[in-house]
């Protein structure tokens, strides 16, 4: 078969673009070099909605964050993904940084930013009574917010799914051919080939790589690597809006708030990496900069909470802008390339855009009757009493606790095993139920995860990984 | 809306006995709630022995000890629900509880006992740098994968703490034919029991490396190696004592974390030393009628221990439903000069019997003094031959001497070199 349009890369950015393509008349796939999506830079990020005054106007970043941002609110209610519009300040703690917050919310009017507003030192205590002592005032954006990026990744492929893409995973690709006779790209990994009439790509840090390989070097994409702390649910009294400070050249800073789902998070580090070595590990030295940076913001963060650390790799752009539009080598080949912050705020816009411009190019309609949503998942901890009987009488498998921490029933697990998206690891899991985030990361849980997944899709509990590739749980049965 | 007069929150060998002891002194309608499918706690998957030696005079293995406990449950008839995880204790003794059969549950009780156990502190608590492949893993999930469920978590195996399970499971996988290169332990002692360390690690000949820590994890998908290295008294890795160990497996064994979760939410006062509720020598926490025994209350390195811990809260749980526990004339205790906790954190000079303090000591003491102290008065010196953190101790208070005490007072142990 023949695709109208293939997606290369199901980020959040990848997989919005195939969402909002799947509501039009035209065939699509979605190519994912991992077991699943929402697998790079998309799984370890802030998780922000920027309200947009970071970028310098004119800018694509700019113009789609503030585009984004507006239509963030509607499509996380859809799609049934976890989005809180809790605000944000970026913090002045100097007396010279206080010019600095005039700047941001000038440049924030230029962008069409609203709900801007300069706060002073009292008020900001009252938003966030746990801030720095010696903090002077804040700009406090009120339309920033919080969202979970994999579930809204997750989400927007799986509606993409109901509405006819096909989903090719642990596809990576290594060639790409043009035939121009046919006009067809024949996109290949090992033996498999898959071929379209249009390529957009969504490769995220390996953009720059597969624009080339249709002879597009336009595009150079550097790792800049951000190391992360989580800290437990019983510390989110300590951020109620995400906590900024004064940018910097590398960056937006180290930011504190608390997570959609009520942890708090503090990162990100910010450092160049090369292009080559996909370094995810985390680093003393930059985790203890993170923690003496976040206390800057919230004096009583404390090592003593965290549950977790992790790294992420952004696809930064020497050209500081995001990269969107029809390759010069090839003007049905669209890069989408270079989606580093606020990219996460902007995917609902760039989808948008993107899909207008194949859909003008294919000149096809919109589908009639498209599925709109996707089945909401079930999260059993936040129903009422009254929700939860009613729940277990209808599916006994929803009375199960299988993960103790976040409460996740069996009944959830099972969703997401059987999803449009099926979860196939218990990395899978996790992101699409929180079995496994809690405070006890999966000490008690990921064993029945483990079985669970070996149940349903008939495989054997070591034949389950935790991230699909050799990352193997088991290595086999005891004598 | 279900009546009992004793909610019983977890069926290890804590909610066991805390359970049969209710019983026995007199209260019928009790019911004990496990989150697991069967009742045993996490002495199901210890399937080695020497569990029951002081208690018992036995050497059990933990399902044989767990065995002795679900026995009395059943000969007892007291009514228990597995597969069945407890959502919420309300400050008026309220238990809400799901699962699968009944659905939500709502039951009121007259007493609750909490004895939800344990949890082991994961890989992210540590913040161990590198890369977050497979093939690390707690030593407790390791031992339910190889006890439980018949499979290997590895080949080649470096453990990371010296706590009881990570000796036991040095053990263990080298009996299934893995190669456990290093057990590795931060301080410059092992928290574990020293009979562990000779019967799991020495009979073995598997190196046991002092002040010595994992500074990085390594590999992509799987578990490649870690980087290991001395530590300073500050427990800092010290340069140039690196050295890379190649290995499958990384099993942690760091800690363990009483599961307070349910007791912070009903607003019970927590101990910031124990992670568990501030007690009684009944167990009874700062909430009237809810108490606590077992694991969940402060960790405790023989089951034995658990089981008379639990007895008490049993029988305190049930005299509060009798109307017959003891008016309160407090005392408080505190662990001074080198003890860094004890267990019940006050003690009621009308409890009528002797009254055990169980302390943990901060290191390891060679031939130092155990001493207590009332209101600064010396009461009691004992010399130790050896003190260890990983050794639980204890000393009597006698009931006479109670009685020489005015409410208000504070005893006070202490270590003296």
């Amino acid at each position: 078969m023949i695709y109208d349009v293939a997606v290369i890369g199901a980020g959040v950015i990848g997989s919005m673009i195939s969402m909002e393509l799947s509501h039009y008349n035209l065939s699509s796939v979605l190519i994912e070099r991992f077991n699943d999506v929402a697998m790079g830079t998309t799984k370890a990020n802030s998780a922000i909605v920027h309200a947009g005054f970071d970028a310098m106007p004119g800018t694509l970043k700019a113009k789609f964050n503030v585009e984004g941002t507006k239509l963030m609110p509607g499509i996380c209610k859809t799609l049934h993904v976890p989005f809180k519009q809790c605000g944000s300040v970026v913090v002045a703690f100097y007396e010279e940084q206080l010019k600095t917050l005039q700047t941001l919310y000038d440049r924030g009017i230029k962008n069409g930013v609203p709900d801007m507003e300069i706060i002073g030192r009292d008020k900001l205590r009252e938003l966030e009574p746990h801030i720095n002592e010696i903090a002077k005032g804040a700009l406090y954006a009120k339309t920033a917010g919080v969202v979970c990026p994999y579930q809204l990744a997750i989400a927007s492929a799986e509606n993409a799914v109901l509405n006819g893409t096909k989903v090719e995973l642990n596809y990576q690709v290594e060639k790409i051919d043009y035939d121009e006779n046919s006009k067809i790209f024949s996109i290949c990994s090992g033996d498999r080939k898959i071929e379209a009439k249009y390529v957009i790509n969504c490769a995220g840090i390996h953009s720059g790589k597969v624009a080339s390989l249709i002879g597009d070097n336009s595009i150079e994409i550097i790792f800049r690597k951000g190391e992360y702390m989580l800290l437990d649910k019983n510390q989110g009294h300590l951020a109620n809006t995400v906590i900024f400070q004064c940018p910097s050249e590398m960056g937006k800073g180290i930011l504190v708030t608390k997570t959609v789902d009520g942890n708090v998070i503090t990162g990100p580090s910010s450092i160049d990496i090369g292009s080559v070595d996909e370094d995810l590990s985390t680093n003393s030295d930059v985790l203890d900069s993170v923690v003496e940076a976040a206390r800057l913001s919230v004096p009583e963060i404390n090592t003593r909470n965290v549950i977790t650390s992790f790294a992420g790799l952004r696809a930064h752009s020497p050209t500081n802008d995001f990269i969107i539009g029809e390759s010069d080598v090839n003007p049905s080949f669209i890069n989408v390339a270079g989606i580093e912050s606020p990219g996460l705020s902007a995917a609902p816009a760039i989808g948008v855009y993107v899909k207008d411009l194949i859909v003008k190019k294919l000149g096809v309609s919109m589908k009639e009757g498209y599925e709109l949503s996707r089945k909401a998942p079930v999260r059993f901890n936040e129903l009422t009493n009254e929700q939860k009987k009613e729940l277990i009488e209808k599916d006994k498998r929803y009375g199960r606790i299988i993960c103790r921490c976040e409460t996740v029933t069996e009944g959830e697990i099972l969703d997401a095993i059987h999803s449009p998206i099926p979860a196939t690891d218990v990395d899978g899991v996790k992101r699409r139920t929180r079995a496994g985030m809690g405070r006890c990361q999966g000490g008690f849980c990921g064993s029945k995860v483990v079985e669970l997944l070996a149940r349903e899709h008939g495989l054997k509990l070591d034949d389950i990984t935790k991230f699909g590739g050799n990352s193997k749980l088991l290595v086999g049965k005891t004598k | 809306m279900l009546n009992y007069d004793i909610v019983v929150v977890g069926g290890g060998p804590a909610g066991m006995a805390a359970a049969v002891k209710a019983k026995e002194c007199g209260v019928d309608s009790i019911l004990v709630l496990e989150r697991a499918e069967t009742l045993g706690g996490i002495l199901e998957q210890c399937i080695h022995t020497g569990f029951g030696l002081h208690y018992f005079g036995e050497e059990l293995s933990g399902p044989e000890y767990a065995d002795r406990f679900i026995q009395q449950i059943t000969e007892k008839n007291i009514e228990y629900k597995t597969d069945t995880m407890v959502l919420e204790v309300t400050a008026d003794n309220k238990v809400y509880a799901v699962n699968s059969t009944d659905g939500l549950l709502e039951i009121q009780a007259k007493a609750v006992i909490l004895a939800m156990g344990c949890r082991e502190r994961p890989r992210g608590a540590l913040n161990t740098p590198g890369t977050r492949c497979a093939g690390v893993m707690t030593a407790g999930t390791a031992q339910k994968y190889v006890n439980i469920d018949g499979y290997m978590p590895g080949k080649k195996v470096v453990i990371l703490g010296s706590g009881d399970i990570g000796l036991i499971m040095a053990r263990r996988m080298t009996l299934e034919g893995a190669e456990v290169k290093l057990v590795c332990e931060l301080m410059p002692y092992s928290s574990g029991l020293t009979r562990n360390i000779v019967q799991c690690l020495d009979d073995y000949g598997i190196p046991l490396e002092l002040s010595c820590t994992v500074i990085r994890i390594h590999g992509n998908e799987r578990l490649e190696g870690v980087t290991v290295a001395k530590v300073d008294e500050n427990r800092r890795p010290i340069k140039g004592t690196e050295r890379f160990i190649e290995c499958d497996t990384l099993l942690l064994s760091v800690g363990l974390i009483p599961e307070n979760e349910l007791t912070r939410e009903a607003g019970i006062e927590l101990d910031p030393v124990t992670s568990g509720a501030v007690v009684d020598e009944s167990r009874q926490t700062t909430q009237p009628g809810v108490f606590a025994c077992g694991n969940v209350l402060h960790v405790h390195d023989l089951v034995d221990y658990v089981t008379l811990e639990s007895y008490s809260a049993g029988e305190g749980a049930a005299k509060y439903v009798l109307g017959t526990a003891p008016e309160k004339r407090y005392i408080t205790t505190k662990g001074v000069g080198g003890v860094r906790y004890i267990v019940p954190q006050k003690v009621n000079l009308n409890a009528g019997e002797d009254v055990k303090l169980y302390f943990r000591v901060g290191r390891v003491y060679k031939g130092a003094s155990v001493v207590v102290k009332y209101n600064g008065y010396e009461i009691m010196r004992r010399k130790k031959p050896r003190l260890a953190p990983g050794e639980m101790e204890n000393v009597i208070l006698k009931e006479s001497e109670l009685a020489k005490f005015a409410e208000g007072g504070l005893v006070e142990i202490s270590v003296e070199e």
